[in-house]
């Protein structure tokens, strides 16, 4: 019997530490996916940031370095510009991107680093219980933030996408959504266009990758669908954002 | 024999990097450094290699990170507050086992400080400084000439024991015109990188760049194979120079350009009819404890001389253990000690 689902080459046999229904698992497959179709595997080395995906260099079956918090856009710059001929993927968090690490995205981006960068947001801190992101939205309540996330005090949910489309550097820029089968189709296109963009040397690409935390938000992985389906998507419009010439 | 040429200490340190085979630079402006990366910036496209002006100095640090996992030989400099900045970046680095060679030019501190010489982060380079508990190996030249011989065994330590290595110099070191010989090395046996991230490709195994363990009997464990390391290295790689020692009453300790203030006052201690010597550390970790111990039982009294309030003379106490009273004079915040401020303690010592 020919078989018709199996596990991508890129990878390892590790089974995912996630939580049920967290759609990193999915961002993980869909990564793998378009490594093996691009046939990249042997030359990929990824980066995995501090948060829930800390251990993603046990389940990528590619040279893998482990950053520290927010770090990994800066690490990424350092392996590409001794192997240029390698694919570099970056793989962060909201907290790890969007708060810490938010200088070393916006400088490897402005520099137009040939690097890929999955970004998941998920609008809270995973590993460390649930407290408040920079994506957080306006109300939204999390362990530090237990009466709704009150933008007078602590500021608006950042679009990253979008702000990062502004630069010059990017070749690439696209947010989608983890939510139903239709955008995971989606999401799995963009991220082959982010990563064909560094394999024909484009410059730098990004996907963002709206994304739940059942655990922490304290849903059912379908309650979490539907919830970041109903109020993730508004603030956090889809679409690409940046594709210059030559992006296929 | 090469030849003798006229260079300042910071354009020296750069070339003598590049000799050693260092094709990679991330670093950010602070003064008194900026002739290092200027330099860089200037040679290393010529070389075939990379220079690259980050955005912070915690991102120059991560970018050495990924360059060493990657197998390449790297470098970072900088001063006091930048070094600060690159503490978490060196405690990975030492955590995840990467060689490299991190350049302090000490100036003045706390906080913001001074752009004048000083030795005050002695304790930031050889205690920690970052979290965790690991080492990292010292250098300490006293002039341009030493700097540019030891640029050559920083990369060579780093790369055999696989670990973070500094040179601490100071801004006069820096700045300082002296002739310098770029000596031909003797190539050491060096381990293969095979754990560098290369792209798995004829491999067939990931290598994976990491210091997390977070099962606590796998992380004791790592902590140990670094000790062992790090005996090894107190084993084997200790350096200093011993000056004038062999009938002295009194033993100066001091290094980098403290020492060779040292010397000065040393001749004028000696005209005044005091016997005064230096033990000058070379690598201040591993401390050359051996030797001052040793030299304990013949000294009547040791004198730490620093560019800080007193930080290596902790070591000089433990070195000594009690066996001969130990004293301390030191100049900071960018001022820098005299011969005759040197003299004056050693006939108070003698007194
Ligand atoms: C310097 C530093 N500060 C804080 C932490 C603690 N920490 C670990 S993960 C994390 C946040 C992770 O959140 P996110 O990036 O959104 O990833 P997620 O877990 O949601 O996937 C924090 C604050 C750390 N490891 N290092
Ligand atoms: S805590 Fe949240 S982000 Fe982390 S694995 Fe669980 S569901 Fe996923």
């Amino acid at each position: 019997m020919k078989k018709v689902f199996e596990r991508p080459k890129s990878l390892t046999d590790v089974p995912f530490s996630y939580c049920p229904g967290c759609t990193h698992g999915i961002a993980h497959r869909l990564v793998a996916e378009v490594i093996d179709e691009l046939g990249i595997q042997e030359r990929t080395i990824g980066i995995a940031p501090v948060g829930c995906s800390v251990l993603c260099y046990d389940f990528f079956d590619v040279d893998m370095q482990e950053a520290a918090h927010g770090r990994a856009p800066a690490v990424a710059t350092g392996i590409k510009r001794v192997h240029p001929d390698s694919i570099v993927f970056s793989y962060q968090g909201d907290g790890d991107l969007a708060s810490i690490g938010t200088a070393e995205i916006v400088h490897a981006a402005n520099r137009g680093e040939k690097i890929t960068v999955i970004f998941i947001n998920n609008a809270i801190y995973g590993m460390t219980g649930g407290q408040m992101a920079p994506t957080t939205l306006p109300g939204q309540k999390t362990t530090t933030s237990p009466y709704g996330r009150d933008t007078e005090a602590c500021g608006y949910p950042i679009r990253i996408s979008e702000m990062l489309s502004t630069l010059d550097g990017p070749a690439y820029i696209a947010r989608a959504s983890l939510h139903d089968p239709q955008n995971i189709v989606k999401a799995k296109s963009a991220i082959r266009k982010a990563f064909q963009a560094q394999v024909d040397g484009l410059g730098f690409s990004l996907v963002e990758l709206l994304s739940t935390c059942p655990t922490n938000w304290g849903m059912t992985p379908v309650e979490s669908l539907k919830w970041l389906e109903d109020n993730m998507i508004p603030r956090y419009p889809l679409g690409e954002y940046k594709v210059i010439e030559g992006v296929k | 024999m090469g030849e003798k040429i006229l260079m300042k200490g910071a354009e020296a340190l750069g070339e003598a990097a590049i000799k050693a085979g260092c094709r990679f630079f991330f670093g950010y402006p602070i003064t008194p450094q900026n002739e290092v990366p200027e330099y860089m910036s200037k040679r290393l496209p010529k070389e075939g290699g990379v220079f690259l002006q980050a955005e912070s100095e915690v991102a120059a640090i991560n970018m050495v990170y990924g360059a060493a996992g990657a197998g390449a030989r790297v470098m970072t400099s900088s001063s006091s507050p930048g070094i600060s900045l690159k503490m978490e970046g060196i405690s990975y680095i030492a955590g995840a086992k990467l060689p490299c060679v991190i350049v302090n030019i000490v100036r003045g501190g706390p906080g913001l400080g001074g752009i004048q010489p000083a030795q005050s982060d002695y304790f930031q380079a050889t205690k920690g400084g970052g979290h965790g508990d690991y080492r990292m190996i010292v250098l300490a030249p006293s002039s341009v000439q030493e700097m540019v011989d030891l640029m050559g065994d920083a990369f060579d330590l780093a790369d055999l024991y696989r670990m973070p290595t500094m040179i601490l110099g100071d801004g006069m070191l820096g700045q300082m015109m002296e002739p310098v010989e770029f000596k031909e090395r003797k190539p050491i046996a060096l381990p293969p990188k095979d754990w560098a991230t290369t792209g798995k490709k004829g491999r067939g195994k990931q290598n994976i760049i990491n210091s997390l363990f977070l099962i606590a009997e796998e992380c004791e464990e790592h902590n140990f194979e670094l000790k062992k390391r790090y005996n090894e290295i107190e084993k084997n790689e200790v350096k200093f120079e011993s000056y004038n020692m062999e009938d002295a009453d009194v033993a100066i300790i001091a290094y980098g350009t403290t020492a060779r203030i040292v010397k000065t006052a040393i001749k004028r201690a000696e005209s005044k009819g005091m016997k005064v010597g230096l033990i000058r550390p070379i690598t201040l970790w591993p401390f050359p404890e051996k030797v001052i111990a040793a030299a304990a039982e013949k000294v009547k009294a040791f004198l730490t001389v620093e560019m800080s309030t007193g930080q290596m003379v902790e070591d000089v106490r433990l070195a000594v253990n009690g066996q001969k009273p130990v004293y301390f004079y030191g100049r900071t915040g960018g001022m820098v000690p005299s011969p005759e401020e040197m003299v004056a303690e050693v006939e108070k010592i003698l007194g």
